[in-house]
């Protein structure tokens, strides 16, 4: 067994690195053509083939839209429970932390934009589908606090299936104090950007990400309320191929940009800039 | 009664539903209409009346009675235009300076194309957000059904108090069970495993009062006297309080 795991290849080849990596490829689920890990990771994982947006994950978002060696993390051992007891949750959660080498569903911490600091907040798809429980929203609540007692603007990359059903109703009511946590960030006059990735749904998209003072989002993510399938199955029709796009969801009045990944740095130094925030020296 | 009972229970049609509730205790309410944005939600109830001899705002989500009310109310499921007019009489409680009760009642937020390119989420979001500084005090009670988000907008309250047969949960049963076990046939068992009855969420220190039995005149009388302890915080305390209910939450 334990031989067998030496042997296992880490789940995420996008983040495998070294000599290696540089000979891996992956295939691209949209257009199915394989195509080296090192070229897609130039390419800030869109496919260069078709184009195709690729799940990255929080590590990695932040390293993307922050400063070189400025990320210093918050809270990084904070860990979830089965306080429910329910059944079968610390496999999922073992399951989660293999599979996305985290501790747990978001990461959080402090850095600099184009030299201007920021606390900075990444969902990641690969824990749970970003479900958010306990520590997701006790981690988020407290990058907010933090940033509000030191009047620092807060980065949020969302990216979350909804709230976590194993802890019931205590990952509902993160909902509400994480929003709690936002309106505080905000009544101290800060700001608050969100950057919409695919898929951002349920409790995340009905709390924290739609509470941005300017909300941003990435091409072709998926922004809503509740599943494509539950309505199809509820009103029982097809639904539009737009439905629930970033680019719809911006003509219905939810978004104010789509920004392509190659632009969200640059983007966010210029929001951090028009927003007059203080700039570290080098 | 099993936990799925309890869900089971809390959907019958011939239970009472918000607006029994506020014929009771408000016997002079004053129905208002409208978000002042896109129209008026027939999911949910609000407006003025006095509760004893003080002036309150109330909103319920209505779920309606008989086939026909059933579906002029939508079943209860409010499109963001329903939340968006509670928040309006939220506010305008604040102004007045008089306190708000919430009556929830509601299997969801509904799901539909219009509700979603409406923003369903942002209507929902905004209700937790602009509610935890409301400076009035809130106490809203779960009625019967307390479903998901849905719920959750009309629950960023002072005081939580469910009754002893109503349940509030992240999912549905159902839902929960199809998600995880790819079958309906096992949603006893997610209901059981959610911990949403009264009971459980009490032990949790979720919500803060189980109210046993219908009798409207003791609710009156126990929200009379909530609203006093209430009203006699400073605004500051209060929103504090508030803050600190929330933020200790799974922590």
């Amino acid at each position: 067994m334990e031989l067998k795991k030496f042997f296992l290849k880490p789940n995420n080849e996008l983040e495998s690195t070294g000599v290696r990596a540089r000979s891996r490829r992956i295939t691209c689920k949209k257009c199915q053509n394989i195509v080296p890990v090192s070229k897609i990771r130039k390419n800030n994982f869109i496919c260069p083939e078709c184009g195709a947006y690729m799940t990255v994950r929080a590590r990695r978002r932040i390293l993307m839209l922050t400063d070189k060696r400025s990320f210093f993390e918050l809270d990084r051992d904070l860990q979830s429970m089965n306080v429910l007891g329910f059944p079968g949750y610390e496999e999922k959660l073992s399951q989660a932390m293999e599979k996305s080498r985290e501790k747990e569903g978001v990461i959080c911490g402090t850095a600099t934009i184009g030299g201007y600091k920021t606390c900075i907040f990444a969902m990641d798809a690969n824990f749970m589908m970003g479900s958010m429980g306990a520590v997701v929203g006790e981690k988020i609540a407290r990058l907010f606090e933090y940033a509000t007692g030191r009047n620092l603007p807060v980065i949020g990359v969302t990216v979350s299936g909804g709230a976590r059903m194993q802890e019931g109703m205590i990952s509902l009511m993160q909902m509400s104090k994480v929003s709690a946590a936002v309106k505080r960030h905000s009544d101290r006059g800060n700001l608050y950007i969100v950057l919409l990735t695919n898929p951002t749904t349920g409790g995340v998209d009905a709390s924290f990400a739609m509470l941005g003072d300017v909300t941003l989002a990435e091409p072709g993510a998926r922004v809503g309320f509740a599943g494509p399938r539950v309505i199809e199955k509820t009103l029982k029709t097809k639904l539009p191929e737009d439905f629930q796009r970033a680019e719809r969801v911006l003509e219905c009045g939810f978004i104010d940009a789509i920004v392509p990944r190659p632009e969200q740095k640059k983007y966010l130094e210029k929001l951090l800039r028009l927003h007059g925030v203080h700039k570290m020296r080098s | 009664m099993e936990d799925y009972e309890i869900v089971l229970n809390a959907r019958k049609e011939d239970r009472k539903v918000a607006s029994d509730y506020i014929a009771a205790l408000f016997p002079d309410f004053l129905e208002f209409h409208g978000d002042r944005l896109f129209g008026d939600d027939k999911a949910i109830i609000a407006g003025l009346g006095s509760l004893g001899d003080m002036p309150v705002t109330v909103i319920g989500v209505e779920k309606g009675k008989g086939t026909e009310g059933r579906v002029y109310r939508n079943f209860g499921s409010a499109h963001p235009e329903g939340y968006r007019k509670a928040l309006r009489l939220m506010k305008q409680a604040e102004k007045f300076k008089r306190p708000v009760l919430c009556l929830v009642d509601t299997a969801g937020a509904f799901c539909g194309i219009d509700a979603e390119e409406r923003g369903q989420g942002r209507a929902i979001a905004e209700c937790l957000y602009e509610m935890s500084t409301l400076r009035t005090p809130v106490i809203s009670i779960v009625i019967g059904e307390g479903g998901s988000g849905g719920a959750l907008a009309l629950s960023h309250s002072d005081r939580i108090w469910m009754l002893e047969d109503a349940y509030f949960s992240v999912v549905s049963p159902e839902n929960c069970a199809n998600i995880l076990w790819k079958t309906i046939d096992r949603a006893a068992d997610a209901a059981k495993s959610l911990g949403l009855t009264a009971k459980k969420l009490y032990e949790l220190g979720l919500i803060d009062r189980i109210l046993s039995g219908k009798n409207m005149s003791k609710l009156k009388e126990s929200l009379v006297s909530e609203y006093e302890v209430l009203l006699a915080q400073s605004e500051s305390d209060l929103l504090e309080a508030r803050y600190r209910r929330f933020r200790k939450v799974g922590y």
